[in-house]
């Protein structure tokens, strides 16, 4: 029994230090399946999620964190510019050490102040996307100007449950700043068989 | 109660034949709760690594064009609209919608693949007798996408999967109408989706 223990410890030992725990996540998604073989990589991007009581949240990631964490700063330099939020130096550093936020701009302060393991605790109202006040667009044009020459993502990340008009509010959002490609965050799933995409050639299954 | 007779009678008993041999203690160290536990770390970190894999699917959205004169023209014949209703319907129809809605059917998540691949063959037949080249015989075939206000997020990225599945090259989401809406309530209420 000694040889197969001792496999058994190591495969162990293998899942334990591959293992690459998720942060914990501000909202609970369950994404949707797709056939997309495409996997998710560390990239500079912008990443919009929402939950099923259409709950959206903002959260901007660079792929190098140690030479372009000042961009997360430009970032929040920005809204604070555009909308005349107010923000202290405290306050905008608090969101570079953080960049996720899910309240309208009249929160966002009162937000910024509490400490970063207690905003996670926060019951926050999701950023509103409605079609006379889609603060999520300046949000996202800003992320446009403080990421001004890097390839941005725009990923979204939605629950199985949310309804149809908060995707569309999203989608509206990121038209509003003349971006039209997305990445929808999804689980994979198998190709059916004996469908087109199963039968094509290999060499183009990405597309 | 009835054990600690035996024992005192037992003790009392043995004392008789003499000293006890001392008993050889076993080196070996029972395993079985560490192997145990082992497996268990296995089962739950083999779990762990392979849900925190998700995938990205790509979406390019058109831009919302201004001008009629640069809106895409589609063809009748090629033309397949999806509706997405709620509690998971969904209802399709073929070119034009007729005045009467007569062409307005309903499916299932399950049987909208059969209806894609049927048009698509039937467009590409009809590309085939107009003498397309080979590789853009599908070229008329588009798919129009309508989502209603009560569908949700995963009726909208199922059915995106599907053109992906599909290899449906041409297709757009786009809002629904509002005549559209009214021909999915009254099917809605005739079926008594809730």
């Amino acid at each position: 029994m000694t040889p197969f223990v001792d496999v058994a410890f190591l495969i162990l030992s293998f899942f334990m230090l591959a293992t690459k725990f998720k942060p914990p996540e501000p909202l609970t998604i369950t994404t949707p399946y797709s056939v997309s073989s495409d996997k998710l990589k560390e990239q500079d991007a912008v990443r919009v999620e929402f939950d099923s009581a259409g709950h959206i949240y903002f959260t901007a990631t660079v792929k190098n964190e140690t030479q372009d964490n000042g961009l997360k700063l430009e970032l929040i330099k920005q809204v604070n510019a555009n909308r005349n939020l107010g923000l202290t130096n405290a306050e905008m550093v608090s969101f570079q050490n953080y960049p996720t936020v899910g309240s309208p701009f009249n929160q966002i302060k009162s937000l910024l102040d509490l400490p970063r393991e207690q905003r996670d605790k926060v019951k926050q109202p999701g950023i509103p996307v409605d079609s006379t006040n889609n603060e999520l667009a300046t949000w996202i044009g800003a992320a446009k100007v403080a990421f001004q020459g890097h390839q941005v993502f725009y990923m979204i990340k939605g629950d199985n449950n949310a309804s149809y008009p908060t995707f569309k509010g999203v989608i509206e959002a990121l038209k509003k700043n003349d971006e039209y490609k997305y990445k929808l965050i999804t689980d994979p799933k198998a190709v059916p068989p004996g469908t087109d995409l199963y039968n094509k050639p290999q060499a183009g299954k990405s597309d | 109660m009835a054990d600690i007779d035996v024992a005192g009678g037992d003790s009392g008993h043995k004392k008789g034949p003499g000293v006890k041999k001392a008993k050889k203690l076993s080196t070996r160290v029972d395993m079985t709760p560490m192997v145990d536990l082992g497996f268990l770390l296995i089962t739950f970190f083999i779990f762990t690594t392979t849900m925190s894999t998700p995938s990205m699917m790509k979406l390019y959205m058109p831009k919302d064009e201004k001008d009629p004169k640069d809106l895409t023209e589609v063809k009748e014949s090629g033309a397949l609209t999806i509706m997405l209703g709620k509690g998971n319907g969904i209802y399709y129809y073929e070119g034009q919608i007729k005045p009467d809605g007569s062409n307005f059917q309903s499916s299932t998540y399950h049987d909208i693949r059969d209806v894609i691949i049927k048009k698509k063959q039937d467009v590409m037949k009809l590309g085939r007798s107009l003498g397309y080249p080979k590789d853009t015989l599908d070229k008329d075939f588009v798919v129009v996408i309508k989502p209603n206000k009560e569908s949700t997020y995963k009726n909208a990225v199922d059915i995106l999967d599907e053109m992906t599945i599909n290899q449906v090259h041409r297709f757009a989401l786009v809002d629904i109408t509002d005549d559209e809406n009214m021909l999915i309530k009254a099917t809605e209420q005739r079926n008594g989706v809730k």
